[in-house]
């Protein structure tokens, strides 16, 4: 057995543990060490198959006191799509009032994530 | 003149001084923000991205989702937006503030400041050449993008390698914008080793260590950059290289902001608030923590510090006698920052330190006592120690060293 040993930061939480994790030699996840919790775990095994990241970014409100509001995905999605993911985030609009919470896409390009509204943004009343 | 009178008053809306309300109103003292910003959050609101909260909330949040969700623990409080303060006499106990209704005399019996840091400005990096447009702090660049729906550029270089540095590398590619590499004059990282990967490793940003900037070209905007490598702090000749951008973000640290306060309450040579564990400063009723403490890598543990704070202010503000300062801590070899410099030796209290340079495996000591090992110990990541005084003798002169170890 030729067993490989990739050494990497877990990137769940700040904290970021320093994880060991050992592959057979198809490359395939056996073990981890290193991580502090179960979350470390499941991101060792996802980052040598397929990895995954949250998406924060941005989307345009209209009628709100601000211009924007935050939104992320809800859970994360491959890396791969994060690009595509961008596109289709910056094609659409809001309009305002926005709530903390409210979803913004649903299934954003079929990974059965949502993404949702990390903050409020209420209409602006100064302006029509 | 309008007159007001609170127990206590804290000096900014941000995550230490929305923990800090939350203290002062667990012990039943009034109290009243006052906040330059229109709204609380500080930072936060521009902190789009996620990695808040694993502490106090136990999830993984947004800076806009820690705000608001701090926030709605917190019962209603008197609060002075867009307004700033312009004076405090400490002997008095009775501050000057103005906003666009007038001036206000606030008296008080207790002040937390929770200030919080500015930016270090690129112009403290004395770099020769011209002063075209195009030249950002990574802060004002994310407050453009992510408050504002403004890019800073097309094409951009990042000089130092600070996680809003780093944030801003991701944020600002996410964005369209060609980010060509993040420049760090040091030969390690100044951020966290998880934003190196998610940042700069997933999108293939280059990390140029022991690299930085050394000259600017352009007249009205930014035509490029000549960088070069360093050795001891000096640009190697021979090195120099031109790079093309229009954008340069500087990412190279964070100042605790003290300038209304700095003449009157001790300070570390840093420039935070120096404090002992119940976060009072070297005035008896004036109190303070967060960022213009020291700069801390987690939210979290500004927003816990913030509540300490509040909540001796109060007990102050009420008239209870807090414990003396029995022991006092210093920087011994290896070690950079100290969140706290004093203690009253009473309560087992956390103190956060960084480390000089990098080491594999630090060993942490107080005077010769043993405290833990640290592995991979970096000056970007905080180390916590418990101080237990039933545990330590914490009275007198301590000194906190960290030492490289073999194993």
């Amino acid at each position: 057995m030729n067993e490989k040993v990739v050494e990497m930061t877990c990137v769940v939480c700040p904290i970021g543990c320093d994880l060991k994790v050992t592959l057979d030699e198809n490359g395939k996840f056996l073990s981890v060490t290193g991580n502090k919790c179960p979350k470390g775990a499941i991101y060792a095994k996802e980052e040598v198959t397929d990895p995954k990241r949250i998406l924060p970014t941005s989307v345009k409100v209209i009628g709100g006191e601000l211009p924007l509001v935050s939104v992320r995905t809800e859970k994360p999605i491959p890396k791969r799509l994060i690009f595509d993911a961008m596109k289709v985030i910056k094609s659409i609009h809001v309009n305002a009032p926005v709530k903390r919470g409210q979803v913004i896409i649903r299934n954003i390009l079929n990974t059965k994530v949502n993404v949702i509204a990390t903050r409020t943004v209420k209409e602006n009343r100064k302006s029509p | 003149m309008k007159k007001l009178s609170y127990d206590v008053v804290i000096l900014g809306g941000g995550a230490a001084g929305m923990g800090a309300i939350k203290g002062v109103l667990s012990q039943n003292a009034s109290v009243l923000l006052i906040e330059r910003e229109p709204s609380t959050g500080g930072v936060l609101n521009q902190c789009i991205h996620n990695g808040f909260g694993l502490q106090v909330f136990k999830k993984e949040l947004t800076g806009p989702e820690y705000h608001e969700m701090y926030l709605e623990t917190v019962e209603p409080f008197d609060a002075m937006y867009e307004t700033t303060v312009l004076d405090v006499n400490f002997e008095n106990s009775v501050l000057k503030a103005i906003n666009a209704a007038g001036i206000y005399e606030i008296k008080y019996g207790a002040l937390v400041l929770t200030t919080g840091a500015r930016e270090r400005p690129f112009e403290a990096l004395r770099i020769p050449g011209s002063r075209p447009s195009g030249i950002f702090t990574a802060g004002l660049a994310q407050h453009f993008v992510n408050l504002e729906n403004h890019l800073p550029g097309r094409r951009a270089v990042i000089i130092g390698s600070g996680d809003i540095g780093l944030i801003m590398a991701r944020r600002l590619t996410l964005e369209g914008v060609e980010v060509e590499g993040v420049y760090e004059i040091m030969p390690y990282q100044g951020g966290l080793t998880r934003n190196v990967v998610q940042c700069l490793k997933d999108f293939n940003i280059p990390l140029h260590l022991s690299t930085s900037v050394v000259k600017i070209h352009g007249r009205e905007r930014l035509e490029g950059v000549t960088v070069a490598n360093f050795s001891d702090g000096n640009p190697v000749s021979g090195t120099e290289r031109f790079v093309k951008c229009d954008t340069l973000v500087a990412s190279v640290g964070l100042i605790p902001e003290n300038d209304l306060v700095d003449k009157n309450i001790e300070t570390s040579n840093d420039g935070g608030a120096v404090v002992d564990e119940l976060m009072r400063t070297s005035v008896d009723n004036v109190f303070a923590a967060g960022n213009n403490v020291c700069i801390h890598d987690l939210v979290d543990f500004v927003t816990i510090e913030g509540e300490t704070a509040g909540k001796n202010a109060a007990r102050v503000a009420k008239g209870q006698k807090i414990p003396k300062r029995e022991g006092f801590f210093k920087k011994g070899k290896g070690i950079r920052v100290l969140s706290v410099h004093y203690t009253t030796a009473t309560v087992p209290f956390k103190m956060y330190v960084r480390v000089e340079h990098p080491m594999n495996m630090a060993m942490l000591k107080m005077n010769d006592t043993k405290l833990k090992v640290v592995l991979n110990a970096k000056p970007s990541e905080m180390i916590e120690i418990m101080l237990d005084p039933t545990k330590y003798n914490l009275k007198g002169e301590i000194v906190i060293s960290a030492t490289e170890v073999k194993k």
